[in-house]
């Protein structure tokens, strides 16, 4: 009796614990929408608005008014779905080489994939990559912004665990009914991947979409500028007048990852925990 | 029929290294490559101009080894990923703790404390930008009305670290959080309710059951939040304090890029990347001298 009601005390306190905290983790984002769908005149209200008093898209119309928002949201999506898929389709080919072949050399290979695991991508960005951009004529252009993150060890390892994770026989079986290695590729194992490739797909674009010292570094017009670089825009032009905007522009840049996040956390969380790239 | 079979074994001899071309060309041209550059260029100095390289040996190594701003900028990177690393560690593990908890609207709770894993480094450091704004920001209006003092967050020492910090951790935890959360759920029932009838408080279940049962994932988690805030932390630092006030919120990967891009000096740039070659190696060989034991009861 005595324990049941001790429990009980425990989990309401719990439960007061989590709504607390769960309250201030998300404040500010809470406080980011807040702020962007006030009216121009009560962002400097004092004390400052927990929650909006109305909404108002000023701040949304002024920022695309004011800074090219369509040209660095399409400069996001297109970076984001073209190395997203890239990544998927070479990350799926040479998960198949690793599964399922016996070749000269594999494991070397293997292991030469496995250490850019430990180079580190930002540093190499800063000086060497890109001179090489520059000597490639590739600086200001897609091709710089997409190419360089068309392939990665995690992918590879992520789909090459998967393949090893398929039934021999059904292999053996494909190949009695005179299936060639491709075919059984494009017909049985792709077909079964849809769950595996969702996953990494959306964990790819986030990390696209996210990415920020390789756009500044290489991005010289403001058309060819991505969403996190126009808010770092937005803030040194506008940070000691409209906070409103700012938050606007950061609740753009911000929807699309969220919203992906909010409906389909379950594949996220799962396909994170796989494959532990840090995002 | 033979030569069929001759033809079938030549194409399953060279498939696999056909699939392995674009994974392949990807990753010398664009990482191995500019890796290797990267180690030569620091041995050379490029003329004002940037018409001439002379090669210089170690030059670049010794100047950057005798710049105090070289070493200031080491010392705020340990504090900075210290603060960072620890209180993501502690934090998240103690929210994965209650998070694990079955009580009634666990799943909302979470998809909202993992809200910021969807945010960007840059966005972290904007939506914090604008909390410690001394003007509009409500932490800042939350200070002055229960200490009734105005910090001037991004501009002031040592407030500045503080508000790098606030970002940073905010952005990590849920990375961690979401580990942990499931590396506890493989911690076994029976032994905690054994532990329960055996008398053990919750605390002491914690911490003699919990925590050590978890522990590789802790190591992993170091690792990774050690990784992540030396490295990803740039785009942080550069919306928030852009490495100021004078400096002081200067990591040495912020610093690289400055005198990559600001100051042009490619050689020391070069050295820099270097220096941060060798870092990541020791953590990886830290990594994986402890990382493969798996020492559960630590």
């Amino acid at each position: 009796m005595k324990r049941s009601v001790r429990k009980r005390v425990n989990l309401v306190s719990i439960e007061i614990a989590l709504i607390v905290i769960t309250f201030v983790i998300f404040l500010p984002i809470l406080l980011g929408i807040t702020m962007s769908i006030q009216p121009p005149e009560s962002v400097f209200a004092f004390p400052p608005k927990l929650f909006p008093t109305g909404f108002h898209w000023r701040n949304y119309t002024e920022a695309f008014r004011k800074f090219p928002f369509e040209y660095f949201l399409m400069n996001s999506l297109i970076i984001g779905l073209a190395t997203t898929l890239g990544k998927i389709v070479t990350g799926i080919l040479a998960g198949y080489a690793f599964a399922n072949f016996r070749f000269f050399g594999k494991s070397f290979s293997f292991a030469f994939l496995f250490a850019t695991l430990f180079l580190p991508a930002e540093t190499i960005m800063i000086v060497p990559l890109f001179a090489i951009m520059k000597q490639f004529g590739w600086v200001n252009t897609y091709w710089a912004l997409t190419i360089p993150f068309m392939a990665s060890a995690t992918n590879t390892f992520l789909f090459r665990q998967h393949f090893r994770s398929m039934p021999k026989e059904l292999e053996d079986a494909a190949k009695i009914d005179g299936a060639g290695y491709m075919t059984y590729f494009f017909r049985i194992l792709i077909p079964l991947s849809k769950a595996i490739i969702g996953g990494s797909a959306i964990i790819n674009f986030v990390y696209a979409w996210n990415m920020y010292l390789w756009p500044l570094i290489v991005s010289m017009e403001d058309k060819m500028k991505t969403v996190q670089i126009g808010v770092k825009m937005m803030i040194d032009a506008e940070a000691s007048n409209n906070w409103g905007i700012i938050m606007a522009g950061t609740m753009i840049a911000l929807f699309p990852t969220l919203l992906v996040f909010f409906c389909l956390q379950s594949v996220f969380v799962k396909s994170l925990v796989r494959s532990g790239v840090k995002g | 029929m033979f030569k069929r079979k001759l033809f079938h074994n030549a194409y399953g001899k060279t498939l696999p290294y056909l699939l392995l071309i674009p994974t392949f060309a990807v990753i010398i041209l664009f990482i191995y490559w500019p890796a290797v550059s990267s180690f030569r260029m620091s041995l050379y100095k490029v003329s004002p101009f940037g018409n001439k390289t002379i090669y210089t040996g170690l030059s670049n190594f010794e100047n950057l080894f005798k710049n105090p701003d070289y070493e200031k900028s080491a010392w705020f990177t340990l504090f900075y990923v210290s603060f960072t690393v620890i209180a993501t560690i502690f934090l998240s593990f103690i929210l994965a703790l209650l998070l694990n908890q079955k009580v009634p609207g666990s799943r909302f709770y979470r998809t909202l404390i993992f809200s910021p894993y969807a945010v960007s480094p840059a966005i972290s450091g904007t939506l914090w930008s604008f909390l410690l704004n001394p003007v509009v920001g409500h932490v800042n209006y939350f200070f002055m009305k229960a200490f009734n003092v105005q910090v001037l967050w991004l501009t002031t020492k040592p407030y500045a670290l503080y508000a790098l910090l606030f970002s940073s951790i905010w952005k990590a935890l849920p990375f961690s959080i979401i580990f942990y959360i499931a590396a506890l759920q493989n911690v076994s029932d029976e032994l905690l309710e054994s532990a329960t009838i055996e008398g053990a408080g919750t605390l002491r279940k914690i911490w003699k059951i919990q925590f050590p049962l978890v522990s590789p994932i802790t190591f992993y988690l170091v690792i990774m939040n050690i990784i992540s805030s030396m490295f990803q932390s740039f785009a942080i630092i550069d919306v928030m304090t852009k490495g100021g006030p004078g400096g002081y919120t200067t990591t040495m990967m912020y610093r690289l890029f400055l005198d990559a891009f600001a100051y042009q000096k490619t050689g020391p740039a070069s050295a820099q990347s270097v220096v941060m070659f060798l870092l990541m190696a020791g953590v990886t060989i830290v990594y994986f001298l402890f990382g493969e034991r798996k020492v559960h009861y630590a």
